[in-house]
């Protein structure tokens, strides 16, 4: 077991490594850091004093991948923009936002407020979901299954966006029930939050409910299921302690691997709702166009990512015990 | 003058590609089987109807030309304009052309902010204004209501008639295709006409759903849209399936290095959260376009190259899903005895793949296919919130969302561009998800009773 953990942490880095090297080719590239100067400083007309006084301020000046001024080997290869930009990520330094923040204390006092918004969402969302897919599941073939699809149905099919404007409106201004945005810490953040994870839980109820509810009838399909049946238990029994359990595996695929992410927040209930997590962080430097933030989120995000998945397969032994690893 | 921008030369290469399509499918039993199937589920059958309505006027907005200009005296050439217009435009000239000041409420005869007006006896006082085009037959407001049913009235007759005639035609179409649920295909036709028929019997002399911040009709705005959505739902797919495809069907193929390769690509480009791959990749073409203002001749052709970028940046962020799924089903066929057969014969690899492998792929492509589609016309909408979505110029559901969002806290509410938006986008995804699952219980062979 340990070893296998060892291997697949191992298999990461070169993950990692392409990750990076696609950020920078898109960063610094396909974009000299000259135009992302043009771009900020914004006129077209800026001199090219300006350019250089921005570029060295944020250490662009430098050579993309070989520096030849410098004297030592060891300098020729590190006093560059690869090595200072991408390079250091692996060792979370992010450096500096445009507006000169250090963005490794951002994403260290950001990732609260996220957790605080996303941790319910997830467990009451997957708590929601699965009870209305085992209802479904459980009436399967009935009218009540039929119109609980076309409900899914209909709620996969209604933008995120209506759900959070719709909510804010709703709740917030016609009812009076609810700040329409904003975040306190600590117990204040309970009456910011209650919109906030409903609206997350409601938005993912459709999609996710269809699915475990094919799954279930998957399980359900099954002569395990049916021998179950046959000696005489009662149906619930069959639905909690064999079909729920059995159906548990897949799900927990598609759901262990988003944990890691939820440090992440979401990117687009913050941003609605005024809250100062990481989502926000991230849509606000997409909006200001502030590259360093975006490649530090990037980067930040692709390591929750496989840690997600190294998650996903020890949880699989976990809960499986057919399944070993060698 | 006729004028092609980019995205017009894919979206009707892609009709030619469908009609082909069609076409091949109609002569070979084993596929025409599956759609067949699909339209005998009644969903997937009204849902078609309201897609081809979609999909009508999205192409009627792809035929684009330059109207020509005045000609100025003594000029031997014909100048035109700079602005490029479709035959929608020129359908719905009258509602493109009727601009207000700015927003009023759907159906209305004076604007939502008030201004100085002057009264008949000469003095001046802040209230409603009357609308230069809403409702400005009137001589009298207190006509609106009767004037208003009239014309609804007079418009359910106009979709009566049609409907008469669709119904004549579907009682053909039923003697022929006895086991079509035409009935579904009726209701939604009787729906959209009598929706349809109101709506532009009220649009000749009304803002039948309110006018924008600029006064721009929404009803108008909203027609507008759909060509970018489709354009988003169809073309991407047409980046994403040569990507996915010989990916998926190479790595699950050749195993080995290959393999090793390709899923170290694959889940690369998976560990980059969507949405930052995505804004990360457009935010560096801005930034590219900036720096080539010269390519573009005209402003719509700008935002439609920015469209067609998105679209392909979209295409090369999503391939992965449907490249994992192929490669499943590859490595499972290339165990079968037919293909070992081939191999014994010596038919090259490449020709195994295209003749062998991949047709018997090819459902899972389709239901890839049809899935995608409601998914990107979502994630327009939240792109274009975000800043990385279309151009600003170019209508979207995305951009008259991002635009009207902040009239929320107005008072009184500015809901109507709202709801128009969320509402063309809910019917459009609505019947792109229930036809998708037609298409899936169709096509796939597990299903299959």
């Amino acid at each position: 077991m340990l070893t296998y953990i060892v291997r697949r942490v191992l298999y990461a880095i070169p993950i990692l490594i392409g990750v990076n090297l696609i950020t920078f080719a898109l960063f610094f590239i396909v974009n000299t850091p000259e135009d992302m100067a043009r771009m900020q400083l914004g006129a077209k007309r800026v001199t090219p004093e300006a350019i250089d006084k921005w570029k060295a301020e944020r250490g662009y000046d430098l050579p993309l991948v070989w520096n030849p001024t410098e004297e030592s080997l060891y300098n020729k290869a590190t006093r560059t923009i690869f090595v200072q930009k991408s390079v250091k990520l692996f060792l979370f330094d992010f450096g500096y936002s445009e507006d000169k923040r250090d963005i490794a204390n951002e994403v260290k006092s950001r990732m609260w407020p996220s957790l605080a918004l996303a941790i319910p969402v997830f467990i009451l969302g997957l708590v929601v979901c699965v009870t209305f897919a085992l209802l479904m599941a459980f009436f399967r073939a009935t009218y009540l299954d039929f119109w609980g699809v076309v409900l899914c149905v209909a709620m996969m099919s209604i933008s995120a966006l209506f759900y959070i404007i719709g909510g804010q409106y709703l709740f917030s201004k016609v009812w009076n029930l609810v700040p329409i945005s904003g975040y306190a810490g600590g117990l204040d953040a309970a009456k910011f939050m209650i919109l906030p994870v409903l609206i997350g839980v409601v938005g993912g109820i459709g999609g996710s409910s269809r699915w475990y509810r094919t799954l279930f009838l998957e399980e359900i399909g099954k002569d395990y299921v049916r021998a179950a049946r046959a000696k005489g238990l009662a149906e619930s029994v069959v639905m909690f302690r064999h079909v729920l359990r059995n159906a548990l595996i897949p799900i927990l695929t598609g759901v262990v691997v988003v944990i890691p992410l939820l440090f992440l927040g979401s990117l687009l209930t913050e941003s609605f709702f005024g809250i100062p997590g990481l989502g926000s962080y991230t849509i606000d430097a997409i909006q200001a166009q502030d590259f360093a933030v975006v490649r530090s989120m990037v980067f930040i995000g692709s390591v929750f990512y496989i840690v997600g998945l190294i998650l996903t397969d020890i949880s699989y032994t976990l809960v499986d015990p057919r399944i070993r690893f060698e | 003058m006729p004028y092609l921008l980019p995205s017009d030369v894919l979206v009707w290469l892609l009709v030619a590609a469908v009609a082909a399509y069609g076409w091949y499918c109609h002569r070979y039993a084993h596929l025409s089987v599956p759609w067949a199937r699909v339209f005998r589920s009644p969903a997937a059958v009204a849902s078609a109807v309201v897609l081809s309505a979609y999909l009508a006027i999205g192409l009627l907005d792809s035929l684009h030309f330059r109207p020509a200009l005045p000609a100025k005296p003594g000029a031997t050439e014909k100048a035109y304009s700079t602005e490029v217009l479709s035959m929608l435009d020129l359908g719905l000239a009258q509602l493109r052309g009727r601009a207000e000041k700015t927003y009023s409420a759907p159906l209305a005869t004076r604007s939502y902010a008030k201004e100085q007006v002057e009264l008949p006896g000469g003095k001046q006082a802040r209230d409603f204004p009357r609308l230069r085009f809403g409702g400005a037959q009137l001589q009298d407001e207190a006509d609106w209501a009767e004037d208003v049913a009239r014309r609804v009235l007079a418009g359910f007759a106009v979709a009566a008639l049609a409907f008469a005639a669709f119904a004549f035609l579907i009682r053909w179409l039923r003697r022929r295709r006895p086991e079509v649920p035409w009935n579904a295909a009726l209701v939604a036709v009787g729906v959209l006409l009598f929706l349809a028929g109101p709506a532009f019997a009220l649009s000749t002399h009304y803002h039948m759903l309110g006018t924008d911040k600029v006064g721009q009709d929404v009803f108008y705005l909203a027609l507008k849209s759909i060509r970018t959505s489709l354009v988003i739902g169809t073309v991407t797919t047409l980046v994403l399936l040569p990507v996915g495809i010989g990916l998926g069907t190479m790595a699950g193929y050749f195993r080995g290095w290959v393999d090793d390769l390709i899923q170290y690509v694959y889940t690369t480009l998976n560990s980059i959260p969507g949405v930052l791959l995505i804004a990360a990749a457009v935010l560096m073409m801005q930034v590219v376009i900036e720096r080539n203002a010269e390519w573009f001749s005209l402003a719509a052709q700008r935002a439609d190259v920015r469209l067609l970028v998105l679209c392909a940046i979209l295409g090369f962020t999503s391939w992965t899903g449907l490249a994992r799924l192929l490669r499943g089903e590859t490595l499972k066929l290339s165990q079968l005895e037919y293909i070992q057969a081939a191999h014994a014969f010596g038919v090259r690899d490449s020709h195994i793949l295209a003749r062998h492998i991949l047709p018997n792929v090819s459902h899972i492509v389709i239901i890839a296919m049809v899935m995608d589609f409601s998914g990107l016309v979502l994630a327009e909408a939240v792109l274009s919130y975000v800043g990385v979505g279309v151009d600003p110029s170019t209508n979207s559901f995305g951009t008259m969302i991002n635009a009207a969002r902040m009239e929320m806290s107005r008072e009184p509410v500015v809901w109507w561009a709202l709801a128009t938006a969320f509402t063309f986008m809910l019917a459009l995804v609505l019947a792109a998800n229930l036809f998708a699952d037609a298409v899936r219980d169709g096509f796939d062979p597990r299903v299959r009773m």
